[in-house]
C-alpha cells in the first residue's frame, strides 16, 4: 500500500490541514507503513461478520420534546476568537466557497 | 427562450426538500425553536458542538417523520441509524452535520413511497427516502442594523437554527416538466400542512427546495445534470427549473455541452448562474454517528403514529362533501389549505349552515385573500368573526350588501364585525316611521318617475327604490321599502 | 507545619469524621505537595486552588457541625485531580492542545458534576497526550509528564498526569479516560490501580471525545477499595449520554465483602507471545500462582483475533476522532490563527493548532474514511471489532475473569518511541482488544523490574465491574506490590 504526497495533499485538503513539503513526505510514508500494518487484516474470514459501530445494544434513547435553558450569549462569544454584535465572526464565506 | 430546443429532449427532474418540522426544541437538545430570535440567543453546548457535548434524540421529531412516511406510504425501516456527513462550513458548528445515509447495514427512516399530483390521482410521484437530520446555523453578509459589512470583510454566523429538526424528502427523477415540479410541490405542502408536520413555508425556510435538472432525448442515455438552489417560493421552482430547462437546450442546441455544477436561481434577474470558483468534489465521508443509539420502531409505535395522524387532505374534502352536503367544487376549494379547512368547520361549529359558511370562504374571503396576497392563517380573522357577520346578515342587523364591507373592514382592522357596524352605523333600516318619512321624500323629488307608475308603467318602481337605498346608503330592508312605496302609490 | 497525607480517600474520611484531621489541611498539604515537586513531574496542567481552598474550608465546618459526620457525602473533603480532557465550567479545559488553549468551558462534564455532588476537592486538571492520542504523555503541546518512579521515563498515556498525581501522593483518586488503554497504561506504568468501565457504564458527557465509540471515563486509585469507591459515584445511566447504560449500579465496595471464591480466571497463550518482556511474564505468572493459592482456577484460553485487534483500532479510533477534532476551525472558541481567508484559516488554524501525532490520526482517519476506501478499510476494521468480540465472549462461556498484561513491557525512557509511531502504538496491544470489545479492564501492580512498575490486568464481562474489583482485592490482600511508593524527590 503506498501512498504519494499528492494523495497525502487531497487527504490534507479535505481534514482542513496545511502541511509543509516536509510533513506531507513523513506522513506519506508513515501512512504507508501504518497502512501496510493494517492491511493484515485482508487475511481474516470476515465476508459474513457483521460490522460492530456500537458494541452496547441499546437502541432508542430519546427525550421528550421539552423546552430547557439556552447558554447565556456572553458567555459564549467571549471565548469566540472574533464576534460582532452577537454573531460569530469569520472571513467572508464566498471568496472561498 | 429555448422551448423551440426544449421540444427534442425531455428534462428528468428530481427534487430534494427540507422541511422543519413543528417541534418545540431543537434535534438533539432543549434549545427552543423560535422564528426570529436575537441572534445566538437559542443555543447550549449541544447544538454549538462544544467540545464534550452529546446528542439526544427529540422523540417527536421522530414520530413527526414516521408520521410523513405514514403519509407518503413510505415502508418504515424496522431498525435505522444516524450518520455524520462530514465536511466543513462556517453554519456547521462541528463540522460534521448528523444525518442520515442509506448504508444497506444502516438505512434511512423510511424509503420508497409516492405521491399522486394532479386532479383524481393524474400523475405519480415517487419518493425515494424521507430521512431525518440537523438543521445548520444562518450566514449573514449585513449587521442586523442593516449596515452593509465592507465589501467581502467577512461573514457573520448565528447558529440559533442549529440543531432545528429537519426532515429530507427525496424524490425519484419523475416529475417531468416544471409545471409538474410545482404541483408536487404544492401537493406535499398541502399534505405536510394537513399531517401538522410542518408549517410548510418556503418563504420562511420551513420548506425549501433543490432540483436536479438534465435533459435527455426521448429513449437516450441521461444527460449532465445541474443542481438548482436557492429558489424561495413553489413559484420560483417552476420559474428556475423553466429557465434552466431553456439553458440546456440552447447549450445543446449549439452542441455545447452542460456542464454539472450547482446554481444558484436569482428571483430578480429571473435567471440561474453558477458559482465563481471551481467545485471540487465533495466527500462527505459518511459514517455511523457513534453518539446516537440505533432506532427501533416497531408496529406497535407504527401504529401509535397512525392513531394520531390528522385526517389527509382527499379524506378531508370527501367528508366535507357527504357530512355538509357542498359540491366537490367547493369541497377542493376548502381543503386548499389545512388553514382555510380548519376555518371553515370552526365557522361551521358556531354558524351551522354550512353552504353558507362555504360561500363565503370561497367567494368573498378567498377574493380578500387573492387581492392582498396572504395566506389565510397569515390574517386575524378568526372562525368566530365570520360566524358573527353570518348571524348578523341572519338577524337582519345589516343588509347582505353592506355586509360584504363589514367583512373587508374586520379582516383589514382586526376587529369584530358588530364593533364596524355601530362605528359606520351600517344597521338596517326596518321602523316604519323612518322609511315613511324617506319614501315620502324620494316621491315629492321625483315627480316625473312617479307619474310613469301612477299611469302603470312599473318599470320606474326600482328607480325608486334605487333612490330610497341610496338615501339610506343601502340601509333601508328592501321588503319594507317595496311595500311602503307601494302603498304610498296606492298600487 | 503539614501532616502527612494519608494513604486512600477511605482512611482521610476516617481522620475527617474523627476530627484527626481537617479538608482545609489536606488540600493544603496537597496544593504544597504540588507547588514543590510538580515542576519537576508535571502532572498538573492548570490548578483550581483557590476554588479548592474555599470548598476545603466549608468542608471543615460540615464536618465539625454533623453528627454523624458518616452523614456527609462519600467522597466530603477528599482532594481528587481530574484529566483535562472533561470540562469544567470556567476552568481551562486544554485537552493537551494548544488549538484548546485558553479554552473555559460554559458547562460542567456529567463526572465533574457528580464528583462535586459526592464531595470531592477537584486540585486541577491533569496532562495528558493531546486530545488523549498516545501512550507516553509525551504528545502534550504543555510537555510531558514524568514517571514518579523514575523521571528519566514516561508514566504511560494519555492518562499519565492523572497516574503520576496519584503514585506521586498529590491526591488519593483521580480520573481518566481510556479509548485504547489510557487509563490501564499508565496506571501500570506508573503503580497504581486503573480502570477502564465498560463501554456505556460511566457517562461520556462533557469528556471531549477522541473516538467516540471506544472512550470511556475511568478511576485512578492507590488500591481496588479506593477504585470500587470513586467507579460507584461515577458510574450509571446519565441522559445526556444516549450510550450510557441503564444498567443498575452496585455498591462495589460492599461486593469486595464476598470475596473471590469460585471466580474462574483464564489466561490467554497470547499473554506470553513474541515481543513481550520475560520480566513482564515473569511477573504474570507469580500472580497466576498467587491466585490458585488464593484457590481461584486458573485455565489457559485463546483469544486467536487478538492480533487483529491493534490494526482495527488503528483505523476505527483515526477514523471517528478525524470526525471529532473537525470542529477545532477557530470559529467558535479556542486558537485561530488568520490566513488568506477563511479555508486558509481553517487549516493555519489547525496546522498551528494540533501537534504530529494528532495530525497524523487526522489524516489517517480521514484516508481511512474517504470515497473508495470506506469498505476497505473502515467496515473491514468493524468487522474485525466483531470478531474480537466474540473471542472474549467464547472465553467467558467458561471462565469470569481474564488475566493479561497490561503492557508487552515496562515503562520506557522519555523520546525513546517518539519517532516511531507503530513502536508506541504496540504498548497496547493488550489494552486495545478490550476497549473494541467494550468490556471492563483493570489494571493492577503485580511487581517491578529494576525499580520499574510491571502490571496485571483483570477483564470482565460487561458491566461485571464488580467481579474484577473482587478478583484484584482479593490480590491485593495476599500481596503488597500496592504499597509501594516512588521514591520521594
Ligand atoms: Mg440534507
Ligand atoms: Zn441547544
Amino acid at each position: 500500500m503506498a501512498i504519494d504526497p499528492k494523495t497525502v495533499q487531497h487527504v490534507a485538503r479535505l481534514a482542513r490541514l496545511a502541511l509543509t513539503d516536509e510533513e506531507r513526505m513523513r506522513f506519506a510514508e508513515q501512512l504507508a507503513r501504518i497502512l501496510e500494518y493494517c492491511a493484515r487484516l485482508d487475511a481474516l474470514p470476515i465476508e459474513d461478520v457483521p460490522p460492530t459501530s456500537h458494541v452496547v445494544p441499546i437502541v432508542n434513547v430519546l427525550r421528550e420534546d421539552v423546552v430547557g435553558p439556552s447558554l447565556p450569549r456572553d458567555e459564549v462569544l467571549t471565548q469566540a476568537p472574533a464576534h460582532e454584535q452577537g454573531f460569530f465572526r469569520v472571513p467572508p464565506v464566498f471568496e472561498s466557497e | 427562450m429555448g422551448d423551440s430546443h426544449a421540444i427534442s429532449y425531455e428534462p428528468v427532474i428530481g427534487l430534494e426538500i427540507h422541511v422543519q418540522l413543528l417541534t418545540a426544541s431543537k434535534m438533539f437538545c432543549g434549545c427552543a425553536v423560535t422564528f426570529g430570535a436575537p441572534p445566538n440567543t437559542l443555543i447550549c453546548p449541544i447544538c454549538l458542538g462544544l467540545p464534550g457535548s452529546l446528542p439526544v434524540l427529540n422523540k417527536r421529531a421522530v414520530d413527526l417523520g414516521l408520521r410523513t412516511a405514514l403519509a407518503l406510504g413510505c415502508p418504515v425501516h424496522p431498525r435505522s441509524q444516524f450518520h455524520r456527513k462530514n465536511y466543513y462550513y462556517p453554519d456547521l458548528p462541528k463540522n460534521y452535520q448528523i444525518s442520515q445515509y442509506q448504508y444497506a447495514e444502516h438505512p434511512p427512516l423510511a424509503t420508497n413511497g409516492t405521491l399522486d399530483i394532479g386532479r383524481d390521482g393524474g400523475r405519480r410521484i415517487r419518493i425515494r427516502r424521507v430521512h431525518l437530520e440537523e438543521d445548520t446555523g444562518r450566514l449573514v453578509h449585513t449587521t442586523p442594523a442593516g449596515s452593509m459589512l465592507d465589501a467581502g470583510a467577512a461573514s457573520l454566523v448565528d447558529y440559533n437554527r442549529s440543531g432545528v429538526p429537519l426532515m429530507e424528502i427525496v424524490t425519484e427523477p419523475d416529475p417531468r416538466s416544471p409545471a409538474e415540479a410545482r404541483e408536487f410541490l404544492l401537493a406535499l405542502r398541502r399534505l405536510l400542512q394537513f399531517a401538522e408536520v410542518s408549517s410548510g413555508r418556503m418563504e420562511e425556510g420551513t420548506l425549501r427546495c433543490d432540483a436536479n435538472v438534465s435533459l435527455q432525448q426521448p429513449g437516450g442515455p441521461p444527460g449532465t445534470r445541474s443542481e438548482v438552489k436557492n429558489m424561495n417560493s413553489i413559484r420560483s421552482v417552476e420559474r428556475a427549473l423553466a429557465f434552466e430547462v431553456g439553458r440546456q437546450a440552447d447549450l445543446l442546441a449549439r452542441a455545447e455541452s452542460v456542464v454539472q455544477e450547482t446554481r444558484h436561481w436569482d428571483e430578480r434577474r429571473g435567471v440561474t448562474f453558477g458559482s465563481r470558483s471551481k467545485e471540487e468534489a465533495q466527500d462527505y465521508r459518511y459514517f455511523p454517528e457513534p453518539d446516537l443509539v440505533p432506532l427501533e420502531v416497531d408496529g406497535a409505535w407504527l401504529e401509535w403514529v397512525r392513531g394520531e395522524l390528522p385526517e389527509l387532505p382527499a379524506a378531508r374534502r370527501d367528508r366535507f362533501v357527504v357530512a355538509f352536503g357542498l359540491s366537490t367544487y367547493d369541497a377542493d376549494l376548502l381543503t386548499a389549505t389545512a388553514a382555510m379547512a380548519r376555518f371553515f368547520e370552526d365557522a361551521v361549529a358556531q354558524f351551522p349552515r354550512p353552504k353558507l359558511v362555504a360561500n363565503w370562504l370561497v367567494g368573498e374571503v378567498t377574493a380578500y385573500l387573492n387581492e392582498h396576497g396572504v395566506e389565510l392563517d397569515q390574517t386575524t380573522f378568526t372562525p368566530a368573526r365570520l360566524a358573527a357577520l353570518l348571524r348578523l346578515v341572519d338577524d337582519g342587523t345589516v343588509t347582505g350588501r353592506i355586509a360584504k364591507d363589514v367583512l373587508i373592514e374586520t379582516i383589514a382592522q382586526n376587529v369584530d364585525p358588530v364593533v364596524i357596524v355601530d362605528a359606520r352605523g351600517l344597521r338596517q333600516i326596518s321602523d316604519e316611521e323612518t322609511l315613511r318619512r324617506i319614501v315620502d321624500a324620494v316621491i315629492a323629488e321625483h315627480p316625473g318617475p312617479v307619474a310613469e307608475i301612477r299611469a302603470g308603467r312599473e318599470r320606474a318602481m326600482g328607480f325608486l327604490v334605487g333612490q330610497i337605498m341610496k338615501a339610506t346608503g343601502g340601509r333601508a330592508n328592501p321588503e319594507t321599502a317595496n311595500r311602503l312605496l307601494r302603498e304610498r302609490l296606492g298600487r | 507545619m503539614t501532616p502527612p497525607a494519608p494513604e486512600t480517600a477511605r482512611a482521610l474520611r476516617a481522620a475527617y469524621a474523627a476530627g484527626r484531621l481537617r479538608p482545609s489541611e489536606v488540600t493544603n498539604a496537597a496544593l504544597d505537595r504540588i507547588a514543590r515537586r510538580d515542576g519537576d513531574l508535571r502532572a498538573f496542567l492548570h490548578l483550581d486552588a483557590d476554588r479548592a481552598r474555599a470548598d476545603a474550608i466549608a468542608w471543615d465546618a460540615r464536618y465539625a457541625r454533623t453528627t454523624p459526620p458518616e452523614a456527609l457525602p462519600l467522597l466530603a473533603g477528599i482532594p481528587v485531580a481530574v484529566k483535562d480532557n472533561m470540562c469544567t465550567r470556567g476552568v481551562p479545559t486544554t485537552c493537551g492542545s494548544r488549538v484548546l488553549d485558553g479554552w473555559r468551558p460554559p458547562y460542567d462534564a456529567t463526572v465533574v458534576t457528580r464528583l462535586r455532588e459526592a464531595g470531592a476537592i477537584i486540585l486541577g486538571k491533569t496532562n495528558l497526550d493531546e486530545f488523549a492520542m498516545g501512550s507516553s504523555t509525551e504528545h502534550s503541546a504543555f510537555g510531558p509528564t514524568r514517571n514518579p518512579w523514575d523521571r528519566s521515563r514516561v508514566p504511560g498515556g494519555s492518562s499519565g498526569g492523572s497516574a503520576a498525581a496519584v503514585a506521586a501522593g498529590y491526591v488519593p483518586l483521580a480520573l481518566g479516560s481510556d479509548t485504547g488503554g489510557s487509563i490501564r497504561l499508565p496506571a501500570g506504568f506508573c503503580s497504581v490501580v486503573g480502570l477502564k468501565p465498560t463501554y456505556g457504564r460511566v457517562s461520556r458527557y462533557g469528556l471531549v471525545a477522541f473516538a467516540s465509540s471506544l472512550d470511556q471515563i475511568g478511576p485512578f486509585a492507590r488500591d481496588i477499595e479506593d477504585c470500587a469507591l470513586l467507579l460507584r459515584i461515577i458510574a450509571g445511566r446519565d441522559p445526556l449520554d444516549s450510550t450510557s447504560a441503564d444498567v443498575a449500579v452496585p455498591d462495589y465496595a460492599a461486593a469486595l465483602g464476598q470475596g473471590a471464591r469460585g471466580i474462574r480466571l483464564g489466561v490467554p497463550a497470547e499473554a506470553f507471545g513474541p515481543g513481550v518482556d520475560r520480566s513482564v511474564a515473569q511477573a504474570l505468572r507469580a500472580a497466576l500462582a498467587t491466585f490458585e493459592d488464593l484457590g481461584l482456577p486458573v485455565e489457559e484460553i485463546t483469544l486467536p483475533t487478538i492480533d487483529a485487534a491493534l490494526p482495527a483500532y488503528y483505523l476505527i479510533a483515526p477514523a471517528e476522532a478525524s470526525s471529532n477534532l473537525a470542529r477545532y476551525d477557530g470559529v467558535r472558541y479556542g486558537l485561530r490563527v488568520e490566513g488568506d481567508g477563511l479555508i486558509d484559516m481553517y487549516a493555519q488554524t489547525r496546522r498551528h493548532g494540533f501537534g504530529p501525532e494528532v495530525k497524523r490520526r487526522i489524516m489517517l482517519g480521514t484516508y481511512a474514511l474517504s470515497a473508495g476506501y470506506y469498505e476497505a478499510y473502515y467496515i473491514k476494521a468493524q468487522k474485525v471489532r466483531t470478531l474480537v468480540a466474540r473471542d472474549f465472549e467464547r472465553a467467558f462461556t467458561h471462565v469470569d475473569v481474564v488475566v493479561m498484561p497490561v503492557a508487552p513491557t515496562t515503562p520506557f525512557a522519555l523520546g525513546e518511541k517518539a519517532d516511531d509511531p507503530l513502536q508506541m502504538y504496540l504498548s497496547d496491544i493488550f489494552t486495545i482488544p478490550v476497549n473494541l470489545a467494550g468490556l471492563p479492564g483493570l489494571a493492577l501492580p503485580c511487581g517491578f523490574d529494576r525499580g520499574l512498575p510491571i502490571a496485571l490486568q483483570l477483564v470482565g464481562r460487561a458491566f461485571d465491574e464488580a467481579t474484577l474489583l473482587r478478583t484484584g482485592h482479593a490480590y491485593q490482600q495476599a500481596t503488597s506490590w500496592h504499597l509501594e511508593r516512588p521514591p520521594e524527590a
